[in-house]
C-alpha cells in the first residue's frame, strides 16, 4: 500500500470510528449491561482498526467490521473473568453470542443510540456527570480532556464518571427511551445537557471545547428523533451561535462584539442549514425561538440591517414559554431596536422590578444605551460609568467607561 | 428491583392543591398491581428513641438522630423494573407533593 493511500485509510478508519463509535458502545451496553466492558472494547477495536486498516484496506462495510471486533474483544474479555462472577458472565457471554455483527438488530425499534444518550441524561444523576458522561461514554472524549475542559483533575473525573456508571447499574437506570408523556417530560432535560455541553468547558483559548461534539450529537439526536421540533431546533442553535466562531475574537484575541464582527467570517454553510431546519419546524418551542432570533442576526448582512420587529416578536413568545429576568431584559434590548428606546426603557423598567436584575451589570449597561439613544445623556453617562463600576470583566469595564465619556 | 422509599416531610409543600392524589387509592392501586409489597406511616418524631453501642456502652437518647426539618414520616417497600418505574410510582404518591420521597435500592449482592 502507497503511503497516500495509507493515510486515506487512515482518514476512513478516523471517520468510520467517528460514526460507528456510539453505535458500537450503546449495543454492548444493551447487550452486555456492562458500561466500562463496552467502552473499552469499543476503544480497542477502534484502535486494531487505525493499526490494520493502513496495512490491509479498509474492509467493505467498516462499521460491521468494527462491532465483530469490538463483539469479540467484549467476549474475550467476559470469558476470562473470574469465577466468582460466573452466573453474570455465562448470561453475557450467551447473549453476545447470540447477538449478530450488526450493530442494531433489524427487529429492534428504538435505535441503541438514543438509550445510551438517555440514560446518560438521566436526571437521577448530578448534572456535572451527565455532562462528563455523554462526553466519555458517546463521543469518547479522554476523561483527560473534560477534567482539563471542566477544571478539574484527572481523578476527580475519573471518580465522577466511576460513580455516574455505579449509580446507574445500583439504582436500576434503565437503558431506554422514555414512552408517552414522560418523553416530553425528559427531552427538555436531554436537550439541556447537550446545549450545557456546548457552552461550559473552555480549551486553552477560552473557546468552548466541545462544540463539534455538541453539534454532532444535536445531529444526531435530531435525525433520531423527527418528530420532536426541539430537537432540530437546538441543532440549528448550536450552528448558528458556532457560525461566528471565526469572528468572535480580534487579532489580539479579544472578545468583538456582535455589532463589530466581520460577517464574511461567519460560517454561512451552517447558517444556512439552521434557517433551512428552522424553516421547517411545525411548532416553536424555547430553542426554536433562541434559534429564530439569532438566524434573525446571522442573516442580517450588516448591523444596521438586522430585523429587530422579528426579534422583538420571537423575545415575546419566548417570555411567555420560559419566563426569566434575563430573557425580559433581552426582550427590552429588542423593543428599544425594534420600537424605539422608550418601548425599551418602559419594559426594562418592568423586567427590573423587584430588583431581579439588580446585580446583574448588563441590565445597568442596557439601559444606559437605551437612555442614551433616548436623548438622556447626561444620564446615560452615569449609568455607563455605574454598570462599569459593577461589572468584574476587565474588557467590558473599558468598553463601558468608553461609552461613559461618549455621553459626557 | 426492590425500591424502600423513605416517605418524608420537608417543610416546604407544594401550595398547589388542584388534582391532589389520595393516598389509600394510591395504596390499592399499587397494592394489586403487586407492586407495594409493605409500607407503614410512623408515629410522630417526638416517639423516636435513638440507639448506639460505643465501647460496649449502651446509649440511648430522645429523638431522631437527625436534627432536620426533613422528617421521615413513613416507608413503602416498592418492587419495580426499574429507576423510571418507581420514579412513576413516587410521583403519584401524595406526600411527593406535601413533602418529599427518597427512593433507595436495595443492596444487590449477586454483583
Amino acid at each position: 500500500m502507497t503511503q497516500s493511500s495509507a493515510a486515506a485509510a487512515r482518514g476512513v478508519a478516523a471517520g468510520a470510528a467517528a460514526d460507528a463509535y456510539p453505535r458500537i458502545v450503546a449495543a454492548l451496553i444493551r447487550v452486555t449491561g456492562d458500561w466500562t466492558l463496552a467502552e473499552d472494547s469499543a476503544q480497542d477495536a477502534l484502535a486494531t482498526a487505525l493499526e490494520r486498516w493502513p496495512v490491509d484496506g479498509v474492509p467493505d462495510n467498516p462499521g460491521a467490521w468494527l462491532m465483530t471486533v469490538a463483539r469479540n474483544r467484549a467476549l474475550d474479555t467476559i470469558r476470562r473473568a473470574t469465577v466468582e462472577r460466573r452466573k453474570l458472565r455465562d448470561v453475557a457471554v450467551l447473549a453476545l453470542t447470540a447477538a449478530t455483527g450488526e450493530p442494531q438488530p433489524p427487529d429492534e425499534v428504538v435505535d441503541d443510540r438514543l438509550r445510551l444518550i438517555f440514560t446518560c441524561c438521566h436526571p437521577a444523576l448530578p448534572l456535572e456527570a451527565r455532562v462528563a458522561l455523554t462526553l466519555r461514554t458517546i463521543c469518547a472524549v479522554p476523561t483527560a480532556d473534560i477534567a482539563r475542559a471542566f477544571l478539574t483533575s484527572e481523578s476527580t473525573m475519573t471518580r465522577r464518571l466511576t460513580r455516574a456508571k455505579a449509580k446507574i447499574a445500583d439504582a436500576g437506570i434503565p437503558y431506554a427511551v422514555p414512552e408517552g408523556p414522560a418523553l416530553t417530560e425528559r427531552l427538555p432535560g436531554v436537550l439541556a445537557v447537550l446545549y450545557l455541553l456546548f457552552t461550559h468547558g473552555y480549551n486553552a483559548d477560552g473557546e468552548p471545547a466541545f462544540a463539534a461534539e455538541a453539534i454532532r450529537l444535536a445531529r444526531l439526536l435530531a435525525q433520531l428523533m423527527p418528530a420532536q421540533p426541539e430537537a432540530s431546533a437546538l441543532l440549528a442553535l448550536l450552528l448558528l451561535q458556532h457560525s461566528r466562531r471565526a469572528a468572535r475574537r480580534d487579532a489580539d484575541g479579544n472578545l468583538v462584539t456582535l455589532d463589530k464582527q466581520d460577517r464574511a467570517r461567519w460560517d454561512h454553510t451552517a447558517i444556512d442549514e439552521a434557517t433551512a431546519l428552522l424553516r421547517d419546524l411545525p411548532e416553536d418551542g424555547p430553542y426554536a425561538l433562541q434559534a429564530r432570533i439569532a438566524a434573525c442576526h446571522a442573516t442580517a448582512p450588516s448591523p444596521e440591517a438586522t430585523d429587530w420587529a422579528t426579534i422583538a416578536g420571537s423575545y415575546d413568545r419566548l417570555v411567555r414559554l420560559q419566563p426569566s429576568p434575563v430573557i425580559e431584559l433581552n426582550r427590552a434590548v429588542a423593543h428599544g431596536y425594534a420600537f424605539g428606546p422608550a418601548a425599551g426603557l418602559e419594559l426594562l423598567a418592568k423586567a427590573r422590578a423587584g430588583g431581579a436584575l439588580d446585580d446583574y451589570p448588563l441590565a445597568l449597561a442596557a439601559e444606559a444605551d437605551l437612555t442614551a439613544r433616548d436623548g438622556d445623556h447626561e444620564r446615560a453617562a452615569d449609568l455607563f460609568r455605574e454598570a462599569a463600576a459593577r461589572t468584574h470583566s476587565e474588557s467590558e469595564r473599558r468598553a463601558l467607561l468608553e461609552r461613559a465619556a461618549e455621553n459626557a | 428491583m426492590k425500591y424502600m422509599m423513605f416517605v418524608c416531610v420537608d417543610g416546604d409543600p407544594d401550595p398547589d392543591k388542584t388534582d391532589e392524589p389520595d393516598i389509600d387509592e394510591w395504596v390499592a392501586t399499587n397494592d394489586a398491581k403487586g407492586r407495594r409489597l409493605q409500607g407503614h406511616v410512623l408515629a410522630p418524631k417526638t416517639s423516636a428513641t435513638t440507639v448506639r453501642v460505643r465501647n460496649g456502652q449502651l446509649l440511648i437518647s430522645d429523638g431522631p438522630f437527625t436534627e432536620t426539618k426533613e422528617v421521615i414520616v413513613g416507608y413503602d417497600l416498592i418492587e419495580c423494573a426499574d429507576l423510571d418505574e418507581a420514579i412513576e410510582v413516587a410521583r403519584t404518591h401524595p406526600m411527593a407533593r406535601g413533602g418529599r420521597i427518597e427512593i433507595r435500592p436495595f443492596a444487590d449482592f449477586e454483583q
